[in-house]
């Protein structure tokens, strides 16, 4: 057990706790995505190698080596000063990653510079309203017409699809072949004709995602990634990188840090929360598991580090027991607040914004979402405890 | 950065694993269970060649003091194998008490013989996590002891480390006068507990514990000593349960195809995994975070008293019928967390305690 990260991380904790101080007064306060700020900010943190740290300077990217711990320290920093770091968004967190790795020189040199500058935003194509869980049963199809593809079908829970330039989108381009082996990773333009898209709010009554349908939508044939057909292979790389992002057990430090401090201030019947051993022995309980997954996930980062391999169930269990700690830790916070608690939207009496109710729903949503708490329980006997798949059943609704 | 148990760590986890597969089996602990006077001195011997009562005994008294994960890794190999044996008592609560209490002559006189296996030292402490009706020991002028001490763990030992109601801590002699022991029989039947009757027993005080800094600090490093059991019974339960579900057939499959029962399964790991981290952090700590050390013992010893709840409840479930049949004796390993559970204080006085460490309480 040696839990120092060695002089040399020491010193460049240091010189990036510099550059952010003397540098904070430039980071963008909340303008868009698009606007100038943003994009200043992102080319400076490149030029540093605080963005895109390891992706080659051909691409747009700082040209670093790897190094997670030095990933690591970034992310904390960041965190830490409150002050915002690179762009993030589905095509910097999962299409440059895989381009990088299936990606043809041409697509690199013609998506990730710009994806990296935040001018090429991107949405992600892969949910169906007929395929969730089972998602490579999709039936979006695109058919090869001369030298493009004709794609026709829809998608649903397509975050950003509305400010998106691009979509990276999983079709089915071999109708006969086994279901994993007849899809394609297609990248196309999303101001494309047959394009329509619908805005879907969800329980927090924002509109987080959009349906999108596609009527004889035309694609250039050379916009595949990865080989026709391997698609399912495609997108399965970076699945588990989404898998990994959901649990960030720092994210659940801040906000239990908070929990406390709204313990302490929040009153009933003239008492302190705080004061309260009911609501204190829950507290005590969600903090004992916010402090195991934090170092379950020192486990796994040390096991990337030193590549050990007997981090396998730790790793398998992290999406499900981050989202569902993460839910109970918000539930535990509208309730000690109790009628103020239910307060939304943009009337008074409002605590945090009333991010609580927010996020306790959002997180609801990712349970549910990047692979059910059902789907990752199946993944982890299944992989991790080595039991055996459930049977086909041939049953149909309505049959 | 190295997160995890070292390579000495693993092997010595192997070695106590190794002993106790080939000589405290399901068979040797029921015979043990059995024969109140089977003092599993076999067992005890075997572990003394592997250096398992010496492991937190100073090199300078013949120990090889080794951190409070190397005992946690210890722990959690005899929980796995439900193991009887003076460990806690003797090597861990007995061997903190004279390293932070005793003087020079009595670590000189007794860690020796404790690393040797040669002394076996009870435990009368359950009243510093929680003094239930009827117990209270009071220390005299002249040195001798009075009342009743309950839930002492290892009574069959050649002495008992006995705390008083002032926090402080005494070495009394099985075979001095003025002290009963009356046997308690309890649900988890790999550990013995007796009530101690004391009526003048003449003992002598460590009197480094006048500091009641000492009698936390013997409870902390308990508290994550029998967290590491419950980690490794839980384990051991979830693989018994993986195991007999991929064996047992019904409705022509193999029961570990059914999701009902994968997701039991899942659910367990779930819960075991992340508790193992906090638990080697928590081991960790006494020894190298001592800011943190006290919160993260509370921590592990409540998080895994539920943990171990949960499941013991559910890989009995698993194997159906058969998990409630003294046949299979999946049982021990549940009544061994059930015990663990409640010594050096049950999941919520423990809570109770982290808040206070915080100043939330």
């Amino acid at each position: 057990m040696d839990l120092s990260y060695g002089p040399e991380y020491d010193e460049f904790r240091q010189e990036l706790r510099d550059f952010l101080a003397s540098h904070r007064d430039q980071a963008p306060r909340g303008q868009g995505m698009r606007s100038e700020p943003v994009k200043k900010w992102q080319k400076l943190l490149i030029r540093h190698g605080y963005a895109a740290r390891t992706i080659p300077t051909e691409y747009g990217g700082h040209g670093g080596e790897p190094d997670i711990l030095k990933a690591r320290i970034i992310g904390e920093e960041f965190a830490a000063a409150q002050v915002p770091g690179g762009l993030g968004g589905q095509g910097i967190s999962m299409l440059v990653p895989t381009l990088l790795e299936l990606g043809t020189e041409e697509q690199k040199r013609r998506f990730i510079p710009p994806t990296l500058a935040g001018d090429m935003l991107w949405c992600q194509g892969y949910s169906e309203p007929g395929a969730g869980s089972d998602l490579a049963s999709l039936r979006t199809s695109a058919v090869l017409d001369g030298d493009e593809w004709v794609v026709n079908g829809s998608k649903i829970w397509t975050s950003t699809a509305h400010m998106a330039d691009w979509i990276f989108c999983l079709v089915r381009t071999e109708p006969d072949a086994p279901k994993h082996q007849g899809i394609s990773f297609l990248l196309f333009r999303m101001d494309t004709p047959g394009i329509e898209i619908r805005p879907l709010v969800d329980m927090t009554m924002v509109s987080n995602f959009n349906e999108v349908f596609f009527t004889d939508v035309r694609v250039p044939k050379e916009q595949v990634v990865g080989k026709r057909g391997e698609g399912w292979y495609v997108a399965n790389a970076i699945l588990g990188h989404e898998r990994d992002s959901l649990g960030d057990p720092n994210a659940s430090l801040a906000r239990l840090n908070r929990l406390i401090e709204l313990m302490r201030t929040e009153t009933v019947d003239g008492r302190r929360a705080i004061d309260n051993p009911a609501f204190r022995d829950r507290l005590m309980k969600i903090q004992a598991r916010v402090t195991a997954l934090r170092m379950n996930d020192l486990r796994i980062l040390s096991s990337r580090i030193n590549g050990s391999s007997d981090t396998g169930l730790a790793r398998l269990i992290t999406k499900l027991q981050a989202t569902e700690l993460r839910h109970e830790l918000e539930a535990l916070g509208i309730d000690i607040m109790g009628e103020f608690g239910l307060m939304y939207g943009k009337g008074p009496h409002l605590r945090d914004q009333g991010s609580w109710q927010n996020h306790y729903m959002y997180f609801l949503g990712l349970i549910i979402g990047g692979g059910t708490s059902q789907i990752q329980k199946n993944i982890i006997s299944e992989r991790g405890l080595g039991m055996p798949r459930e049977p086909k059943a041939v049953v149909r609704a309505g049959g | 950065m190295e997160f995890g148990l070292s390579e000495e760590q693993n092997l010595l986890r192997e070695s106590v694993d190794r002993f106790l597969d080939d000589n405290a089996d399901l068979d040797r602990v029921r015979q043990y269970a059995d024969d109140p006077d089977d003092r599993g001195d076999d067992i005890w011997s075997g572990l003394t060649e592997l250096g398992v009562p010496a492991v937190l005994v100073p090199e300078a008294h013949g120990g090889i003091g080794l951190t409070a994960l190397d005992a946690a890794v210890i722990a959690e190999s005899l929980g796995a194998h439900a193991a009887p044996a003076p460990y806690l008592s003797t090597a861990v609560l007995a061997v903190a008490a004279l390293r932070l209490a005793g003087d020079e002559a009595q670590q000189a006189a007794y860690l020796p013989r404790i690393a040797a296996g040669s002394l076996r030292i009870g435990t009368a402490v359950s009243e510093l996590s929680g003094a239930r009706q009827g117990a209270a020991v009071e220390a005299r002028e002249d040195g001798t002891l009075h009342g009743k001490a309950l839930f002492v763990l290892d009574p069959d030992a050649d002495a008992f480390l006995v705390a008083d109601r002032t926090r402080r801590f005494h070495l009394v002699r099985a075979d001095a006068g003025g002290l009963e022991t009356t046997p308690l029989p309890q649900v988890d039947r790999t550990r013995r507990i007796a009530e101690l009757a004391l009526s003048g027993a003449p003992s002598e005080p460590l009197r480094g514990s006048r500091d009641p800094e000492v009698a936390l600090r013997v409870i902390d490093l308990g508290r994550v000593m029998v967290a590491a059991d419950t980690l490794g019974a839980a384990q051991e339960m979830l693989d018994q349960a993986v195991a007999y579900a991929k064996q047992r057939e019904q409705f022509n499959r193999v029961i570990a195809s059914f999701q009902a029962v994968k997701h039991l399964c899942a659910e367990m790991a779930a819960e075991i995994e992340p508790a193992r981290a906090l638990l080697w952090y928590a081991a960790h700590a006494l020894d190298e975070a001592p800011d943190e050390g006290r919160l993260m013992a509370c921590h592990a010893k409540a998080h895994l008293a539920e943990v171990g709840q949960f499941v013991g409840k559910t890989a009995t479930v698993v194997h159906g019928g058969m998990g409630f049949t003294d046949l299979l004796g999946l049982h021990y390993w549940f009544k061994r967390m059930g015990f663990d559970r409640q010594f050096l204080g049950g999941p919520e006085r423990v809570r109770e305690e982290a808040a206070r460490v915080q100043g939330l309480a």
